[in-house]
């Protein structure tokens, strides 16, 4: 098989002519560079620059702020291509800007099987029912009188990464690994609302269910559900944003993205999964014997150089280099990221900075001096249960080409000597 | 009949000892179903008295009634009524061909929902209804929980069973146009790829990504590029320096 073969169809490989025509093109993220290289001299020494003589915008002017106008490229973006229309898609989170592990609440991707719910929090319910003592219906004001938990925890597509089983196809981390996002999720652990319901002995499995005009349901084990799931009902310290379930949204640590329910609106307790649409035509991964994995919840541990990368070339040259990335598991907390700078022969610890904790994003560096020359750059996590993140070599060597999900392998920059960056594949 | 879907068992994990087994955290009863497995969790959490706290209320049976439309394979939720190919036939020509194709094959981008019949194997797999979804249950489910889309909800239970019949019948899993499905036969509907699906092995097929330490130096020989992204050129927006970006 060729290994540039792409997921797409042939009428969709030629994009380039259409995209360019469309138009509206956003200032590239270079522009800041190019303005460190010349920019107005009028403002740069010895010259006192216009914001120093002259008052700037009062308090509460805006009051909700938002980044400089000079931040603006710092954005989500979708890839028409995927989907069918943007109310069933998804939206990239811009990685390659950020740092640290928490994403800013605007900057989240989205992923959405029938556009935003636009929830009156007034009106919005949550009923448990099924299997369980004391049937309950409660608003969100209710909700917020349970005790209260804060977790940080990364959420993933199980989709992240997906259209890179077949070969390196799209140019930039926010497109290959951007389905993904780390908050601080305020709201009331699962298991408090279910002993308050009184589960009984017979009910094995949830199903959660959305208010979206996809109601969409998905089956969730009882021991999963009272070890560490969540319902948020703030993220970052505000309340969840419309995109990301307001008012009230399940939280499900480790776990696929596609289980974590926004909108929640109802969880049934039951004795047996119910096999609904997004765990057998959806979520299910395709082995190369025609079989197919299901309920492979868990996402493994993964890591991505974020900087450089295809959006954020070195443009400083030879000399000292910051090599910033992220790595993460679904099974626990990261032990260990190294980077490899000749795709993948020989390998350096990188350093771990800021915390490190379960289920979590977790930004790590690598440090050194750049004598010019072209880098296959990689990086590799292992996590505390000693898994190491495979190739995607030997990932394809158990799997094929056709999971569609779970793929975290290893990921390639070609760093070229004029510090461009390009997603490729090696062998 | 149709099959009882497995139950199956998680294992919690312990925060202490991890192991590779105990990664994915479920031990699975065979989809034969060991009545063994199906007993629920050995380990039970710390007993400590549980905290009641009585916020909320009780829903009423009528606010049950109205969200409680989810169905499972054996059957349990299915509502009473009932539906015909030939009248599926109709309403799926007036509600659902503009993006799905008359024949379910789909227009433009919009899913395929027949065909694909012994395609899970080749290069090009065609998941449809019939070469892939294990249960007609939840066929029944998302159509009359989530289609037409952009207007769920929006017909009659009779017209879902008529719906569900026609798309059945496109994928050749009912043959006569006068198949009329309800709630009393749907359970019974044998899907063409119920077996093709496995529990999460990941921890016993992938046993070898878990290591003592990961290989640091000459770990490979050294590697050529055999794939460039920019070679495939679908990355949205290309402007005038080459550099992949978005639209405003």
């Amino acid at each position: 098989m060729s290994k540039d073969k792409s997921l797409l169809s042939a009428s969709r490989q030629s994009r380039r002519g259409f995209l360019t025509a469309a138009g509206g093109l956003a200032a590239t993220a270079l522009a800041s560079s190019a303005r460190a290289g010349a920019g107005n001299l009028a403002n740069q020494p010895p010259n006192v620059p216009e914001w120093t003589r002259t008052l700037g915008e009062g308090v509460a002017v805006r009051p909700y702020g938002k980044p400089s106008k000079f931040e603006k490229d710092v954005i989500r973006r979708d890839v028409e291509w995927l989907t069918a229309s943007r109310e069933s898609s998804v939206s990239f989170t811009p990685l390659h800007e950020l740092e640290g592990i928490i994403t800013p609440n605007g900057l989240c991707f989205e992923r959405h099987h029938g556009g935003v719910a636009d929830v009156d929090p007034a009106d919005h319910r949550l009923m448990i029912h099924g299997l369980v003592e004391r049937p309950l219906t409660l608003s969100l004001d209710e909700l917020k009188r349970y005790p209260r938990v804060n977790r940080i925890h990364f959420m993933e597509c199980a989709a992240n990464s997906g259209m890179e089983w077949r070969g390196a196809q799209l140019n930039g981390c926010q497109f290959t690994h951007g389905m993904i996002h780390c908050v601080q999720y305020t709201g009331v652990s699962l298991r408090t609302l279910l002993e308050e319901a009184g589960v009984k002995t017979n009910g094995k499995w949830l199903l959660v269910e959305g208010a979206d005009s996809a109601s969409m349901d998905r089956s969730l084990p009882i021991e999963k559900a009272l070890d560490d799931c969540i319902i948020a009902y703030k993220m970052n310290g505000e309340a969840l944003y419309p995109e990301q379930g307001y008012p009230m949204r399940l939280v499900v640590p480790g776990w696929q993205g596609n289980l974590w329910v926004k909108w929640l609106r109802r969880i049934k307790v039951g004795d047996q999964p119910w096999h609904t649409r997004e765990e057998t035509s959806k979520y299910t991964d395709l082995l190369p014997n025609g079989k197919a994995r299901r309920f492979t919840w868990s996402m493994d541990a993964k890591s991505v150089i974020t900087s450089p990368s295809p959006q954020a070339p070195i443009k400083h040259g030879k000399g000292f280099t910051i090599v910033s990335g992220l790595a993460w598991s679904g099974s626990g907390k990261v032990r260990r990221v190294d980077v490899s700078l000749d795709g993948g022969r020989n390998w350096w610890p990188a350093r771990i900075d800021g915390p490190v904790l379960d289920k979590a994003l977790t930004r790590f560096y690598y440090e050194f001096d750049w004598n010019g020359e072209p880098l296959l750059l990689q990086s590799r996590v292992q996590d505390e249960t000693g898994y190491v993140q495979p190739s995607k070599a030997e990932l394809r060597k158990v799997r094929g080409y056709n999971s569609i999900y779970h793929n975290n392998g290893i990921q390639t920059w070609h760093v070229q000597a004029n510090g461009e960056v390009e997603n490729v594949e090696v062998a | 009949m149709a099959s009882r879907p497995g139950t199956c068992r998680q294992t919690v994990r312990s925060r202490m000892s991890r192991s590779p087994k105990l990664i994915i955290a479920v031990a699975l009863a065979s989809l034969a179903g060991s009545a063994a497995l199906a007993g629920g969790s050995s380990e039970k959490p710390e007993a400590k008295p549980v905290q009641r706290f009585n916020i909320g209320r009780a829903p009423t049976t009528e606010e049950i009634r109205g969200w409680d439309i989810d169905v499972r394979p054996d059957g349990q939720g299915l509502p009473v009524g009932k539906g015909t190919v030939a009248q599926g036939e109709k309403l799926f020509m007036d509600n659902c061909a503009s993006c799905h194709g008359e024949f379910g094959e789909g227009a433009g981008r919009w899913p395929v929902l027949a065909g694909g019949k012994g395609s899970l194997t080749s290069d090009n797999p065609v998941k449809t209804v019939g070469s892939y979804w294990p249960y007609a249950s939840t066929l029944f489910d998302y159509v009359r929980h989530a289609m037409p889309f952009g207007s769920p909800q929006s017909l009659k239970v009779d017209e879902y069973y008529a719906l569900v019949a026609y798309v059945l019948y496109l994928n050749d899993i009912v043959t006569d146009q006068n198949f009329e499905l309800s709630n009393g036969n749907l359970a019974t509907i044998k899907m063409p790829n119920e077996a093709g699906f496995i529990m999460d092995d990941r921890a016993t097929s992938e046993k070898a990504f878990w290591q003592k330490e990961p290989c640091m130096k000459n770990c490979i020989a050294p590697v050529k590029i055999t794939g460039h992204a920019t070679a495939v050129d679908v990355t949205p927006e290309e402007g005038k320096d080459g550099k992949p970006r978005g639209v405003e």
